[in-house]
């Protein structure tokens, strides 16, 4: 009975592994279909959606506009972020442990309230620069995910290098510059990356700040699907899979998955 | 003496100079606090302060719309009821699935974890495109179901809520796996064999030994799988749209259709008394099973 409980367990294991990946894989075959319905099984082979992506000019401008945001409020959230995580690991502020908390904390908001939430604030500060709005909007969904691996690094990073580097002549800044950033930097890879993934892919947060001209690319994604949707669509989704797997391949030869996931 | 031992220099002037220092040291915190608190913490701030505030002064009028009207209560009540059947299949099917994926080792597990990964770091857009494209009626689920005999003709699925919950379940299902993976993985086998000894049979095993122990991952999976469903925008959105109305579906409609600026902050404030309270209750549950296994 117990080896049937394993045996149907690994079965389970199988079944859900296909289900998980069926959606994502899905996407491919019909991206180099040449009909412009998508059917399964597929009929032939074609790059006519490829080519398309060319044309598809909201696609690319989105496409620009996010990898701009992303790279952005990844870069601000990992500056304040860590100088913030350092000196709640070394205790130079009060209350650590709650500034932790309150830091990471947008994690437990729902997206869509947090966009509400910047909506209002920015029509009453009087913001109507959409980019403005999403970039500061997305350094606040990305501070999460640096805090938290920033914090997990610095804990395991020994904080008497700094003081030998002071020691040795360095300026405080520039020990933390020369000891303890290429000390964490895999730390920084994996939370970087992942922050630049969340901000993205985000979408509920957006939806609210984004502006005729300023969309991201999961708004016009999402527009575009529910106009024309065409395989065109499944082409950019395919390539958008590929870059996702080989931010994930670096990641791993960096920190290793497990670690990240653990984080 | 305490001076050396903590590696100061004993020197007092070297030693003011160090405090001086250390208060300086506190303002590194200081941009990453003012900048959360004024674009994150003051804005939830005024979004309650919204939900409340009418042409006149205070009102309790949104939330009275909200939770007095039946049409939103009854909204209310199927988020809720579309969170509880996300995260009960998804606790049914993940368990079983996390435990095998902890019982196998080597490379094996190195590639089947990351297959569960994955999906976690694919953009919801394409998996929820994905999602479509197998519900189609000439879509791959149809395809394997006639081709494998199981149903004569095509299945409906689209705009279902059948649909729905299995498109749910599979954008969520890895935030159920990973936590009880995490706790699964640390069960100690000799507590298995010391059952066994006793004269447990497999289901006495699970019910008294595993389960007990791995309840903490139960509990994490399970709150965290509810709170993003319970929130969920995207998947609903393009799953089913408006035939089934969600919380989100009524916030993003306020504020983006309507205009209706009352009924979306007191919604959105509903929501997030909802999500905090399943951080809370999941915080103390978490702790009064740590202090039960005496930890």
């Amino acid at each position: 009975m117990a080896t049937a409980a394993r045996i149907l367990s690994a079965i389970i294991l199988a079944l859900v592994l296909i289900f998980l990946i069926m959606p994502i894989a899905i996407v491919i075959p019909i991206s180099f279909s040449p009909s412009t319905i998508f059917s399964f099984p597929p009929t032939g082979f074609s790059l006519r959606w490829y080519e398309n992506i060319r044309n598809a000019d909201g696609i690319l401008r989105a496409l620009w506009l996010s990898t701009q945001i992303a790279g952005l409020s990844t870069a601000i959230s990992l500056l304040l972020g860590t100088l913030c995580a350092i000196a709640i690991v070394r205790g130079f502020i009060p209350g650590g442990r709650l500034v932790a908390t309150f830091m990471t904390s947008p994690l437990m908001i729902p997206g869509l309230v947090l966009g509400i939430a910047m909506l209002q604030a920015a029509r009453e500060i009087g913001l109507r620069d959409g980019y403005a709005a999403l970039l500061l909007a997305h350094v606040v969904v990305t501070m999460p995910f640096i805090m938290r691996t920033v914090l997990a690094s610095l804990a395991l990073f020994d904080f008497a290098m700094v003081d030998a580097a002071r020691m040795l002549g360095c300026s405080y800044p520039a020990a933390l510059w020369r000891v303890l950033v290429p000390n964490i930097l895999p730390g920084f890879v994996s939370g970087a990356l992942f922050a630049f993934i969340v901000s993205f892919d985000n979408y509920p947060v957006s939806i609210f700040l984004v502006d005729v001209r300023t969309k991201t690319l999961p708004i016009q994604l999402l527009n575009q699907l529910e106009m024309s949707p065409d395989p065109t669509l499944a082409a950019v989704a395919t390539i958008m899979v590929v870059l996702t797997i080989l931010a994930l391949l670096v990641c791993d030869r960096l920190v290793g998955l497990k670690r990240m996931a653990a984080v | 003496m305490s001076g050396v031992l903590s590696g100061a220099p004993a020197a007092r002037p070297a030693r003011s100079r160090l405090r001086f220092e250390g208060d300086m040291r506190g303002l590194m915190a200081l941009p990453a606090l003012l900048f959360m608190g004024i674009v994150f913490a003051l804005p939830l701030g005024l979004l309650l302060a919204k939900s409340v505030q009418g042409a006149d002064g205070l009102t309790l009028n949104g939330y009275a719309r909200v939770l007095g009207d039946a049409y939103y209560r009854g909204v209310i009540w199927d988020s809720l009821t579309l969170a509880f059947r996300v995260t009960l299949i998804s606790l049914l099917v993940g368990y079983p699935a996390a435990y095998a994926l902890a019982r196998t080792g080597g490379v094996m597990q190195v590639l089947l974890f990351s297959l569960v990964f994955l999906p976690l770091t694919v953009s919801i857009i394409v998996k929820t495109f994905g999602l479509t494209i197998m519900f189609r009626r000439e879509g791959i689920l149809n395809w394997l179901l006639i081709n494998t005999g199981l149903t004569d003709g095509p299945i409906r699925f689209v705009f279902t809520e059948m649909s729905l919950v299995i498109g749910m379940v599979n954008v969520f299902l890895p935030f159920m796996i990973l936590p009880l993976y995490s706790v699964i993985r640390m069960l100690d086998g000799r507590y298995l064999d010391a059952a066994a000894t006793l004269g447990a049979g497999p289901f006495t095993t699970f019910r008294r030994v595993v389960l007990p122990l791995t309840m903490p991952g139960i509990v994490a999976g399970s709150s965290i799988v509810f709170a993003i469903s319970v929130a969920a925008y995207v998947t609903p959105g393009l799953l089913i749209g408006e035939r089934y109305m969600t919380m989100s579906m009524v916030m993003a409609k306020a504020f983006l259709n309507f205009r209706d600026y009352q009924l979306g902050s007191a919604m959105a404030c509903v929501m997030l008394v909802i999500a905090l309270s399943i951080v809370f209750a999941s915080s103390f549950l978490t702790r009064s099973l740590e202090q039960r296994g005496g930890r």
